[in-house]
């Protein structure tokens, strides 16, 4: 089936919420807002609503368009649609943009309400485990006791992970697409080599930029290249762009030459121009502490305890950033604990981008499995 | 009648119906090579089990999935790495153990995975198969329905045979059901025998 129509003109809601939220790190946020947009009808009885969390630079525009900004299209709107996998006829979805983040929900370029000052360095270290907590409140707002399905790709697949962990009872399915129980050292390695490039440039002012009227666009960039890369596929990359040249020839210089150069370059100059520093490093951090197993001496098993969730996780074949192996070691788990699950492991060239692009079996997985819940919940 | 109405699976599958009467009532079964889940899905809606697949085709995937079977694709050739230690009551090859490549260890790891064993074959002894071979020919049949040239199956073998590979590899054989379509053979099995079931466990 050839994916369907869009959902059309969307736009952007806000929550307040005025309950203190505790971090994980014991730091107190008094008041905070979330930018979340839905799509879709909620069900009678309130029981087909999907969250879907969103990864390291997404946010809450999952699906559509907005009326004034029709180029601007949902980063996922190839999974979520009328008709689509994720169809929106039969359920009623939410994206919302992490708290932290800088595309509307409070974060480190918000106001400070106390000194009237963006918070910069001194908005808290988010875990994955804070943003389950916010989006529970959300939840609460929208009158949803249980979700249909959490799911996410990469940092969203953390999420919905963590939601089965934290409110096992509030979600019946979890999908966990290219994610991973927890980063190993080297994933760790790569964030951190990112967050330096931020921490060094000197236009980060220890992450107060803002009252200095720049950009740490240099450190911003360099982070995003860097991720790119690692976001795909040794074969995607020689096939996209091999080894030409822009010109066709050698120019001894250290301009750009090479159109893999031209690529990183262009990525890295659209990332740093609409995304926060001070965001990135949270994100990443948010990612280095994701792992349920640590209070568990490392046993994921034990970990898993805790959830009642059905499960669908899904990997690619090239994604080496959040191997098939790290899904496995969920399913592992998800096993020892008899929960409910099946695994995908999907032939794609996309490496770890994977979980973004369309293609044809990976949504016969998804629309399948989404078949099944919507079953389960009367539309 | 849906096609996965038990009855009716029972029918088509006789050794289906031979798995089930051993499975009690709530067991744990890991099916290796699952295919489209049909008989865990079997197992299931007769037998209550808890029950998980191993499938490598990204086709039954999305099968399973609609029936509502717990799969895992993988590679049974690459072994049983994910899975603990006798984890489960029972682990089932049926009608895969032919097209396995390491036909010795797999049988290793289903009883290092499951506390039993079930594998079904189609029996190469039986006599029609003879018949072809005597004749020249490969045999080509229900159960074997392939050409020489497009067959998954690497590992063709006899009641008599597989009785001797567990012999000579400390697998006790628990219990046997061999049949031809629907009926149960008792006699001359290797000869008139289409397809066998084993249960089996560690020996000493």
């Amino acid at each position: 089936m050839s994916a369907s129509g869009s959902i059309g003109i969307v736009s952007v809601q806000r929550a307040t919420f005025d309950t203190p939220l505790i971090f994980r790190s014991g730091t107190v946020l008094p008041r905070y807002e979330l930018a979340y947009e839905t799509y879709g009808t909620l069900n009678a009885d309130r029981s087909n609503a999907i969250l879907v969390c969103h990864a390291l630079s997404g946010n809450h525009h999952v699906a559509g368009f907005y009326a004034d900004d029709p180029k601007n299209i949902g980063w996922w709107d190839n999974m979520v649609g009328p008709g689509k996998p994720i169809d929106t006829d039969r359920f009623f979805v939410i994206g919302v943009n992490s708290l932290g983040g800088c595309h509307g929900s409070t974060g480190p370029s918000s106001i400070d309400p106390l000194t009237g000052k963006p918070y910069g360095a001194s908005f808290p270290v988010v875990t994955v485990e804070d943003w389950v907590e916010s989006q529970a409140r959300l939840a609460d707002l929208l009158g949803i006791k249980k979700f249909a399905a959490v799911m996410g790709g990469s940092l969203g697949g953390m999420q919905a992970m963590q939601w089965s962990l934290s409110y096992p009872d509030q979600v019946s399915h979890v999908l966990a697409i290219a994610a991973a129980p927890h980063l190993t050292a080297e994933n760790i390695a790569f964030n951190d080599v990112a967050r330096n490039a931020i921490l060094s440039d000197p236009d980060f002012h220890g992450g107060n930029f803002y009252q200095y009227g720049v950009v740490p666009t240099r450190g911003l960039r360099l982070a995003r290249m860097l991720g790119h890369i690692t976001y795909l596929s040794d074969d995607a990359m020689a096939d996209k762009f091999g080894r030409s040249l822009r010109t066709g020839e050698l120019g001894f210089t250290y301009d750009i030459e090479f159109e893999i150069e031209s690529y990183l370059r262009y990525q890295g100059d659209k990332f740093a121009a609409y995304f926060d520093a001070n965001t990135y490093l949270l994100m990443t951090k948010a990612l280095d502490y994701f792992d349920p197993a640590r209070e568990f001496n490392g046993n994921l098993d034990k970990a898993f305890a805790a959830a009642r969730a059905d499960y669908l996780v899904v990997s690619f074949t090239t994604d080496w950033r959040f191997s098939p192996g790290r899904s496995r070691e969920i399913v592992q788990s998800l096993l020892h604990n008899r929960l409910n699950v099946s695994y995908a492991e999907i032939s794609s060239t996309h490496g770890h981008d994977s979980f973004l692009m369309q293609q044809e079996h990976y949504h016969d997985v998804m629309r399948t499995y989404l078949d099944r819940i919507a079953s389960e919940v009367s539309v | 009648m849906s096609a996965h109405d038990p009855a009716e699976l029972a029918a088509a599958r006789p050794d289906f119906a031979a798995i089930a009467e051993w499975i009690p009532q709530g067991a744990s079964v890991l099916d290796l090579g699952c295919g489209d889940g049909s008989l865990l899905r079997f197992l299931r809606d007769t037998r209550k089990v808890r029950g998980y697949g191993v499938e490598i085709s990204d086709a039954n995937i999305v099968t399973c999935i609609r029936n509502n079977v717990n799969v895992v694709q993988g590679d049974l050739d690459s072994g049983l790495s994910g899975f603990e230690s006798q984890s489960f009551d029972y682990v089932i090859l049926s009608q895969t153990l032919q097209a396995i490549r390491h036909t010795e260890a797999l049988v290793q790891e289903i009883l290092r995975v499951g506390r039993e064993g079930i594998v079904s074959f189609p029996n190469f002894g039986y006599w029609k198969n003879r018949v072809n071979i005597l004749r020249g020919n490969m045999p080509v049949s229900r159960e074997l329905p392939y050409q020489w040239y497009d067959t998954p199956n690497v590992h063709l073998c006899t009641l008599h045979d597989f009785e001797t590979f567990c012999n000579n590899r400390h697998v006790a054989v628990l219990d046997r059901r061999v049949m031809t379509g629907k009926n149960e053979v008792k006699l001359l099995p290797n000869l008139l025998g289409s397809t066998a079931v084993y249960r089996f466990q560690r020996g000493i």
